[in-house]
C-alpha cells in the first residue's frame, strides 16, 4: 500500500498482508470465512519461510481460484482428488512442502476415498479442510456435513437424517486411523479462535517439515450467501450451533 | 541394446523404467497384473516410486500430481479401470502434462471378460473423457514393438506435452517374445520442464491448471491444444505396410489383429490372392492419408477388428468411397483364426 | 496521538462489517464511500480510541486492513 507515507513517525506496522499472498483480490463473497482461512495459510507459509518450496493444490469449490491468491506454485485438482494429486507431487519431490485446501463437498463427499487413503498411508502432506456445511460454489446444496434440519437448496424442508444421512464427522473418522499424525478441528468466528486456528495450521505444516506425516486441520467456516445470513449472523451461527455438532479441539496428535 | 525373452507386460514395464520413469501408480486388474508386479519389484530398486492406489481414479490423479511436479510418470490398467481414469486424463490433457497410460484392453462393455479385445478404440482415440482432446495412441502388435513404443510414448508425450497411451490387450501382455530392450536414458536426455511445480524459487510461480472461467481465456487454451494436435497429425503418423504394392484387397488391422492379419496375407498370397495389409501403429493420429492412397489402387479395403467396428469408422473416413469398405469383427474376447479371416477375404476377391 | 492507526485498502474491502463488530473499542464504522466494486467501505469513525490491537485486521476476510501501532517510548517502557 502506498499510504505508508501518511503514517506519522513513531508507528510500526503490526499487521499487513502476508507475503505469500499476491495482490489479487479474493473471489469469495463478502464476509466469507474462506478469506480468513486462506490468509492464515499464507501467514503460516510466511512464518515458516517456505514460500519457495511450497506447492498448493486448489480444489473444485469456492477456493478454485486459490492459485491466483498465492505467490507459490499451484496445481488445480479435479473435484475431490486433491489428496491423490498431493500424493503424486510429494512422492515425486519429497523436498517440496505440499498442501491441499478443500471444501467439505470436495474432501468429505466426492473425495472421501482419496482423503481416507492418503490419511491412512500417512502421506506427509498438510490438508486444510474448510467445512461450511454446504456446497458453496454450486449454490448451497446439501453437503455431507450439513446439520440436521438445515435447509439447503436440495433439502428445502431441512436435512432429514433418515432420508439424507447424518452429518459426516470425517475428522473423527480419520482420527481412528493409525496413519495420520495430527487431526484437529478449529474455527475462525472470532479473534481468539483465529489465533488458535493459526497455531493449528502452523503445526500441520511443521509436522510435514519434520516428516511426521498426514496432518489435517478442519476449520468450521461460513457461507453467508447460501445460509442467507449476514456475515455477522453466520459467524454467530457457527459459534452457537455448528460447534455443538462438530466440537472443536484436537482429535489426534502424535506430538 | 540387450536381447531377452520377455512377456509383453514385463517388457512394457522394463522399457518404461529404462525410459526414466520416476513414478508409477496403479490399481490391480487383469490382464496387466505382471506389469504391476514387475513395477512393484523393480521400480523402487532403481530409484523410482511405486504406489498401489486405492482406485484407478486416485492412481491417475497421482500421475497428474507427479507429472505436474516434472517427473516421468505412468499408470497402467485395463478397460474398466481406464474408464475410471477418464476424468483425470481429461484434466491432464488440458493441463498439458506429459505422461504415459497403458491400456491392456479386455472384453467389454461392463465387467466383460479378460480375453483380448479392441472395444476401447473410440475411448482411446476420440478423447475418452469430457472436452475436446486427444491422446497420442500407440498400438503395438508384438512384444518388441511394445517395448519400442513405450520409449516413443514418453518421448512424444514430453515433446508435445500431450499424454500418450499404449493400447494393447492381454494377448500381447501375456505373450513371450525376444525383445531388444532400449538403452536406459540418462537424466540429461529427459527434456527440461520449466513449467513444472518445483517451488517458485528465483522464478515466478508456476500454475498447472485446466481451468479458465473466462470463455476467451479457455478458448485460447483450447486453440493452443488444437494447434499442437495439428502438429502431431503432420509429424507423427506411423504405420506399417505389408505387400501392398500389387494388392487388390487391403486389410486394415492393428495390434493383435494386425499381427494375425500378417499371417492372413501370407496364406492368401500362397493361394495367389493379392492381399496387402496396412497396420496403423499410431491410432491417433490415424494414418488417413496412407489408407486413402492405397484405397485409390485396391478394390476392397477390409477392416478387421476385435470390436463391432470402431476403427472401421476412421477407415471409411479415409477411403471416402474410393473402394468398397467391408468389415469383419469379433466380439466378447473371441479371437478369429487367420483361416477364418481368409474366408472373409475370399468373399471379396476373384 | 492515538495508539493505533488502521489503514483501509478501500478496493479490497467488501463492507462485510466483521471488523466493525470485532473491534473492542468501537473504532470502525461504515463510511459514506463506495469502492469500484460497489461495496461500502469501512473507516476509522473514532480514530482516537484505536489501540492498534489488530483484532479488526485478523477477522477481516479480505485482508483489507493494515494496522500500525505507536512504538512504546522509553518513558512508557
Ligand atoms: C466431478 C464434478 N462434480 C460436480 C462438480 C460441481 N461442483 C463444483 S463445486 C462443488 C461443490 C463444492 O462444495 P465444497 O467442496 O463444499 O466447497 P465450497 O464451495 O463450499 O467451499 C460441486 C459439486 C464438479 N465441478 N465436478
Ligand atoms: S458461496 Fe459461500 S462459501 Fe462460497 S465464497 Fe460465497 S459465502 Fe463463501
Ligand atoms: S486496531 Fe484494534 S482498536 Fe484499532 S480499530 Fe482495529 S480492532 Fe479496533
Ligand atoms: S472486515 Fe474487511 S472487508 Fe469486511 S468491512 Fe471490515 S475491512 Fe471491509
Ligand atoms: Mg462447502
Amino acid at each position: 500500500m502506498s499510504v505508508e507515507a501518511a503514517i506519522p513517525e513513531g508507528y510500526v506496522k503490526v499487521f499487513s498482508k502476508p507475503k505469500a499472498l499476491s495482490d489479487a483480490k479474493y473471489t469469495y463473497c463478502p464476509g466469507c470465512h474462506h478469506g480468513i482461512i486462506t490468509r492464515l495459510v499464507a501467514e503460516a507459509i510466511d512464518e515458516l519461510g517456505i514460500l519457495e518450496r511450497t506447492v498448493g493444490i486448489s480444489p473444485v469449490g469456492c477456493a478454485v481460484f486459490l492459485d491466483r491468491f498465492f505467490n507459490c506454485d499451484f496445481v488445480q485438482a479435479a473435484h475431490g482428488r486433491a489428496c491423490a494429486v498431493a500424493t503424486g507431487i510429494k512422492r515425486a519431490r519429497p523436498d517440496l512442502v505440499v498442501f491441499t485446501y478443500q471444501g467439505d463437498g470436495d474432501l468429505a463427499a466426492i473425495g472421501a476415498a482419496e482423503t481416507v487413503h492418503a490419511a491412512n498411508r500417512g502421506e506427509n502432506i498438510t490438508v486444510i479442510f474448510v467445512n461450511n456445511g454446504v456446497y458453496g460454489m454450486t449454490g448451497g446444496e446439501m453437503a455431507p456435513t450439513t446439520l440436521p434440519g438445515q435447509r439447503t437448496t436440495t433439502t428445502p424442508l431441512g436435512r432429514e437424517p433418515r432420508l439424507h444421512g447424518y452429518p459426516l464427522k470425517i475428522s473423527e473418522m480419520l482420527a481412528q486411523l493409525e496413519g495420520p499424525a495430527y487431526i484437529t478441528r478449529q474455527a475462525v468466528f472470532d479473534y481468539r479462535h483465529i489465533v488458535r486456528a493459526k497455531q493449528a495450521i502452523l503445526k500441520a505444516f511443521r509436522n510435514q517439515l519434520e516428516g511426521k506425516g498426514f496432518s489435517l486441520v478442519e476449520i468450521l467456516s461460513t457461507c453467508p450467501t447460501n445460509w442467507r445470513m449476514t456475515p455477522v449472523e453466520a459467524g454467530r451461527w457457527v459459534a452457537e450451533h455448528v460447534v455443538k455438532v462438530y466440537p472443536l479441539g484436537d482429535l489426534k496428535d502424535v506430538g | 541394446m540387450s536381447r531377452v525373452l520377455m512377456r509383453g507386460n514385463e517388457a512394457i514395464a522394463e522399457a518404461a523404467i529404462r525410459s526414466g520413469l520416476k513414478c508409477y501408480f496403479c490399481y490391480p486388474i487383469t490382464p496387466q497384473g505382471e506389469l504391476v508386479e514387475y513395477m512393484a519389484r523393480e521400480l523402487p530398486k532403481r530409484g523410482g516410486v511405486f504406489l498401489q492406489a486405492e482406485s484407478e481414479v486416485a492412481a491417475i490423479n497421482m500421475v497428474y500430481g507427479a507429472a505436474a511436479a516434472g517427473v516421468r510418470a505412468m499408470t497402467s490398467s485395463s478397460s474398466p479401470g481406464i474408464s475410471l481414469k477418464q476424468e483425470g486424463i481429461s484434466y491432464i490433457a488440458m493441463a498439458r502434462l506429459p505422461c504415459v497410460i497403458v491400456n491392456m484392453m479386455r472384453g467389454g462393455p461392463g465387467l466383460g471378460n479378460i480375453a483380448p479385445a479392441q472395444g476401447d478404440y473410440f475411448q482411446a482415440t476420440k478423447g475418452g473423457g469430457h472436452g475436446d482432446y486427444h491422446l497420442i495412441v500407440l498400438a503395438p502388435s508384438t512384444v518388441p514393438e511394445a517395448a519400442e513404443l513405450v520409449r516413443l510414448a514418453f518421448e512424444l508425450s514430453d515433446r508435445y506435452r500431450v499424454p500418450a497411451m499404449i493400447l494393447a490387450d492381454g494377448m500381447i501382455g501375456q505373450m513371450m517374445e525376444p525383445v531388444e530392450l532400449p538403452e536406459p536414458v540418462e537424466p540429461e536426455d529427459i527434456p527440461e520442464r520449466p513449467w513444472a511445480v518445483t517451488g517458485a524459487k528465483g522464478r515466478p510461480k508456476n500454475v498447472i491448471t485446466s481451468f479458465d472461467l473466462e470463455p476467451e481465456g479457455l478458448k485460447e487454451m483450447s486453440l493452443a491444444l488444437q494447434e499442437t494436435y495439428r502438429e502431431i497429425e503432420r509429424n507423427e503418423v506411423r504405420w506399417e505396410e505389408v505387400e501392398t504394392e500389387d494388392a487388390e484387397l487391403l486389410i486394415v488391422a492393428y495390434g493383435t489383429m494386425g499381427r494375425i492379419a500378417k499371417t492372413v496375407v501370407r496364406l492368401a498370397r500362397q493361394e495367389g490372392i493379392k492381399v496387402g495389409l496396412l497396420r496403423p501403429i499410431t491410432l491417433w493420429p490415424f494414418p488417413y492419408e496412407p489408407v486413402r492412397e492405397l484405397a485409390e489402387r485396391v478394390r476392397t479395403v477390409l477392416t478387421v477388428e476385435l470390436s463391432a467396428g470402431q476403427m472401421w469408422e476412421d477407415v471409411r473416413l479415409a477411403v471416402e468411397g474410393r473402394a468398397e469398405t467391408p468389415f469383419y469383427g469379433e466380439l466378447g474376447g473371441v479371437v478369429p483364426s487367420p483361416k477364418r479371416i481368409l474366408e472373409e477375404v475370399r468373399k471379396y476377391v476373384g | 496521538m492515538p495508539k493505533g492507526i488502521v489503514v483501509v485498502d478501500k478496493e479490497r474491502c467488501k463492507g462485510c462489517g466483521l471488523c466493525i463488530e470485532a473491534c473492542p473499542f468501537g473504532v470502525l464504522g461504515f463510511s459514506s464511500e463506495y469502492n469500484s466494486s460497489g461495496y461500502r467501505v469501512v473507516y476509522m469513525e473514532h480514530p482516537d480510541k484505536c489501540t492498534g490491537c489488530a483484532i479488526c485486521a485478523n477477522v477481516c476476510p479480505d485482508v483489507a486492513l493494515e494496522v500500525y501501532r505507536q512504538e512504546p517510548t522509553k518513558e512508557a517502557a
